[in-house]
Parts: structure tokens; sequence; C-alpha cells
């Protein structure tokens, strides 16, 4: 085989060529290390996928059942002796001493760490625009964000210089990229992955989750990620094993559309692609009715107070203490606090800091984190009566293509409404998958697909028959 | 719809708390940018949320505390090489008096 040919293979695929002998570790490991290489040498010549990479394949037992196929892992997952910043100049130099618990998962079952994507700053943003690291480029188009925040881990997989990778999202950090770069990502349950580990951005929300190719590698990726964790007291015992899709038909699926997220504020090119999979469902045997959500249209702004409200309570720890860098020249302990926080965190990551700690601050917490929690409530009982009619609730992921690079960053606002659509689930802590599902003007379209707690397998059974219906070609030109 | 106004003192105030240096050009960004997103947010106060509970977690952690075992800790020297500053056996910081 080719290299090429071998960058071909889903992970999936080559992880069962590796079982059967008939392809090497070794040499796949090298295929992909070349090419990310490459990448993180060309800065920003290249897509700028990559924080780190790997000098050389690590030892990693193929007998597992991940059989040594390289992963690439958002740089906010600790990994020891790895340099691990979450996109930040405040955590620069910083080697963990210990692995997350997704990761160190993932590499007992013989996933090989390839590289460390880049990112947001501590998750924050929708475009991959607010790293230290620099931006990274949308492979579809290279003057076109990724999305964001898992824009490094999006764009490897999109551009094949990863199998697949792991992301994080919390109100909309996998699915988004995924969409905008036209591969598949997967937010599970809130609870079913464990986040110790995780560079915290919002804990009620945090949840890490697989980037890929196809709806197989999703479900492979996250069988194994899954499970009670007794370092992360929110984790969970997943109720069954997660399986590999087979379903070829919708016969049956209720698949609900809410007005409210598939209307105004959506792009045309976007709702044509949307409205066009939900005529293949169809064709599939699925049943398609309107719902309605009607405290969706308020969970983004419930979110930009709870999100940041957290965010300012868990980034308290950068202080230059402990670890990262400390500002130079403070005369005492608290200038030496305020000088480090604000050479260290970019404009975006004060932004919400400055934005969580005015909501907790005396005199406001009842206006707006109290609210917000209360709109949280409402917004799941939205759900849950949903899904007493139908399984599923289908939307398009964004509400636009990939945006111009440079083009949002000088409006926080219209940055945030890239999360319209995804920010409910977010709050309900359901599952939530994007595929892609067509192109608009040239560029991928994703559609997300989100039901109720702990029903990954029917959710993966059903973005997997429509997968195979829209038969979207998910190669952009391979770098 | 009301109108969020903050202003420079609020800023400062809110970077004080926030344990947040900014520096004179970031100030009056800040201030535009936070009044924007505030007022958008300000949207939640149109809904009757009187008697809904709030959730804080979407997930009942009730009764997720271990039994209280001393555990192996991370080797004191293993941490400490990840701080920019130690003395002997601690982190070392700036001190008015040292």
């Amino acid at each position: 085989m080719s290299v090429t040919d071998i960058r071909e293979l889903s992970a999936v695929a080559a992880a069962a060529e590796i079982g059967a002998g008939s392809l090497s570790a070794g040499e796949l490991f090298s295929a992909y290390r070349e090419r990310a290489a490459a990448d993180r040498v060309a800065g920003p010549d290249g897509l700028n996928c990559f924080t780190w990479v790997a000098a050389g394949a690590p030892l990693t037992d193929v007998s597992g059942p991940l059989a040594g196929v390289p992963l690439a892992v958002k740089d906010l997952f600790c990994t020891e002796g790895v340099p691990s910043q979450s996109g930040s100049r405040i955590l620069e130099g910083y080697l963990p001493p210990y692995t997350a618990s997704a990761v160190s998962r993932l590499t007992e079952a013989g996933a090989a760490l390839l590289a460390k994507t880049n990112q947001d700053e501590f998750a924050m943003g929708s475009s991959n625009e607010n790293s230290a690291f620099g931006p990274v480029r949308n492979p579809w188009d290279r003057e076109r964000v990724p999305g964001g925040s898992s824009g490094g881990s999006a764009a490897a997989v999109a551009a094949g210089l990863a199998p697949w990778a792991l992301g994080t999202d919390t109100g909309g950090s996998i699915r988004q990229p995924a969409a905008l770069c036209g591969i598949v990502g997967l937010k599970p349950t809130y609870g079913a992955v464990s986040r110790y580990g995780m560079i915290a951005f919002a804990s009620s929300l945090d949840q890490a989750g697989p980037l890929t190719r196809d709806v197989c590698d999703a479900a492979l990726l996250l069988s194994h990620m899954v499970g009670r964790d007794a370092r992360d007291a929110t984790s969970l015992e997943f109720p069954y094993a997660i399986e590999l899709p087979t379903a070829e038909r919708l016969d049956g699926v209720r698949l609900g559309v809410p007005e409210e997220l598939t209307g105004a504020g959506v792009e045309p090119g976007v709702l044509e692609a949307f409205h066009a999979s939900i005529v293949r469902a169809q064709e599939l045997g699925a049943l398609v009715s309107e719902v309605r959500l009607p405290h969706a249209p308020h969970a983004l702004s419930a979110y930009y107070v709870i999100a940041p409200a957290e965010c300012s309570s868990n980034l308290a720890r950068f202080d230059g203490v402990r670890y990262g860098m400390r500002a130079e020249g403070a005369l005492e302990l608290v200038d030496m606090y305020t000088r480090t926080r604000h050479d260290g965190f970019g404009a975006e990551v004060k932004r919400r800091i400055m934005l969580g700690t005015y909501a907790l601050s005396s005199g406001y917490y009842d206006a707006y984190y109290g609210r917000a929690q209360r709109v949280r409530t409402k917004i799941a009982e939205d759900f849950r009566s949903v899904f007493g009619e139908v399984d599923f609730i289908v939307t398009p992921t964004a509400p636009t293509v990939a945006f111009g690079l440079g083009e949002k960053t000088g409006d926080p606002l219209a940055m945030y409404l890239n999360d319209y659509c995804t920010v409910p689930m977010s709050l309900a802590g359901i599952p939530a998958i994007s595929i892609p599902c067509g192109l608009s003007g040239g560029l991928p379209v994703g559609l997300q697909i989100a039901g109720p707690a702990f029903c990954e397998n029917r959710l993966l059974e059903t973005a997997h028959a429509l997968e195979l219906a829209l038969d979207f070609d998910g190669t952009p030109a391979r770098v | 719809m009301r109108c969020t106004v903050i202003g420079r003192d609020e800023v400062l105030h809110v970077a004080r708390l926030a344990r947040l240096a900014l520096s004179e050009a970031e100030i009056e960004p800040m201030a535009r940018e936070l009044s924007a997103v505030l007022d958008h947010i300000a949207r939640i106060g149109e809904l009757d949320l009187t008697d809904v509970p709030p959730t804080s977690h979407v997930v009942e952690v009730s009764g997720a505390l271990r039994l209280d075992e001393p555990c192996v800790s991370l080797p004191r020297e293993v941490v400490l090489a990840q701080a920019p500053a130690v003395s002997g056996e601690g982190f070392l910081v700036p001190s008015p008096q040292a």
C-alpha cells in the first residue's frame, strides 16, 4: 500500500487491517506523523493544526482494540510530559505530571498519541482565532476559519493529517468545527466521559468527544472513552456498551424539527442542505414532524452567563504560582497575580472572566446567574417534553458555513451567535452529533441530531443510516 | 429592552475582583463589549421564571463523596518542577518583606 492509500483508510478499517496483520501500525503512524510534522513546521503557511507532534511512535500495545491507530488530542487534555497549554500563553512551558483519563483510557486501548491540536484559548471561541498558537485554517478554504474551539482537531481530521481526534464541547466546540470542516463530531451525554485532566472551562458543561471522518469511527473512539472515573465525581457509569452502528434504514424513527432553531438566523444555503437531508431521512422511513422548544431562543443568553461564570471561577487558578508563566517585575503577591493574568490571557478569555465575575458579583447574582440557571431548567424541560413525542431533534449544526478569517473577531456577539443551535443541548446535558450533510457555496454544512441522555447507540445508528444515504464526499484536497 | 451601560469605574471594579490588570487601551473596549453582551443576556429578564427551580448541574451528584482515605499523591519535586519559582520545598512568590 502506498502512503496515500493508508491515509485513506478510516480508523475502524485501519485498526482491522493492523489486527489482521495486513498493515503495520508503525508504518501508519509514520505516514501521519510525517504529514502532521510538516504542518507543524509550516506554521502559518500550513493549516496550523498542531501545537505539538510526536517525535516518533510511542510504545503502544497494538494488540489492543485500537491497534496503534494514531490519535490527535486537543491541547487542553493533560498529557504527561507533553506540552499542554489549552491554547494559552499563561500555561507556557507546562508539562503536566499526569494524563487525562479520557486520553489514558484510549492509549490503554491501543491508541498512539500522534499530536496535540490547536484550539481556542481555554476552549473559548467558535473560530479558533483565539489561540496563543495563531489561527487554524480550514482545509476546504484556507482563508476561512475551521470553527472552534476544537478547530485544530477538526481541520486535522478533515485534511487527513490525523485519522481521528479528541475534542471537547462546552457549547458546541466539537459539533460546530466538525460541521465547518465537513467531518463527524459527537458531544456525549454530560457525565459519560471523565473530565479528569481536561483543563477546565465550564465544569457543568464541558464534555470530551470524538471528531472523526465517519460515524463508525466516532462510535469506536467513544466506546473506549466512556465510563465512571473515581477522579471525576460527575462521571457516570455508561449503562451499556457503545456498539459500531450498522443501520441503513430509519423506518419508524421519529425526527422533530424545532422551528426555533431552523428559521431566522440560519443562512439560506445551510437551510437548503438541512431540508434536503430531512427529505432523505423521510425516504429512509423516518417520520418527521415539527416540534417546539419555546425556551431555546434564550439558551444563548443563559449560556453566556453560566459558562463565563464557571470560567471566571475555574480560571482563578492561573496566578503565576504553581505552573506556566509569571510576569516579571512584581513587588508583591497581588500585583504578581494581576500582571501575570494580564500578560498571560488573551482578549476573549479576559472578556469572559470579566463577564463571569460581573454576573457573580454582589448585587447581580440573582439577576444574571440565578435567572440563567432557571432558564436552564426550562430548556431541559422543553427537551424532556419533546422527547415524549419524537426520538430525536434535528437542526443545522451551525447557522452558517465556515466564515472568513478575521470576519467576526471585532464583534464578540456575532461570534457567540455561532453557538445558537448547539448551546441548548449543552445546557440540557444531552448527546448530539454533527454529520456533514452537503455543501453550500462549496463549503460543508453540518446536520445536528440530538437525543435524550444516554441514547448514544440509537443516535449513532440514526446518524449512520443518514450518513450512508447522504453519501457526503468529505475529502477536501488532502494536504 | 433595557440598555446596559458598563462604565470605566465598573470595569475597573470587576477587574479588581477578577485579579486582572487591564491596560489603559483595554478598558474602553471592554466596557463597550461587556455592555453589548449584557444587553443580549438581559433578554432572559423577559421570561416569567416564578417558581422555577435553578439547575446548577444536569447530573445528580449526591453521595459522590469517597471515603476519606489517604492515597498516594504526586511527588513534591515533580509538582514543584512546573512552578515558575521555588524555594526549597515550596512555591516562591514575591513578598515586599523579603
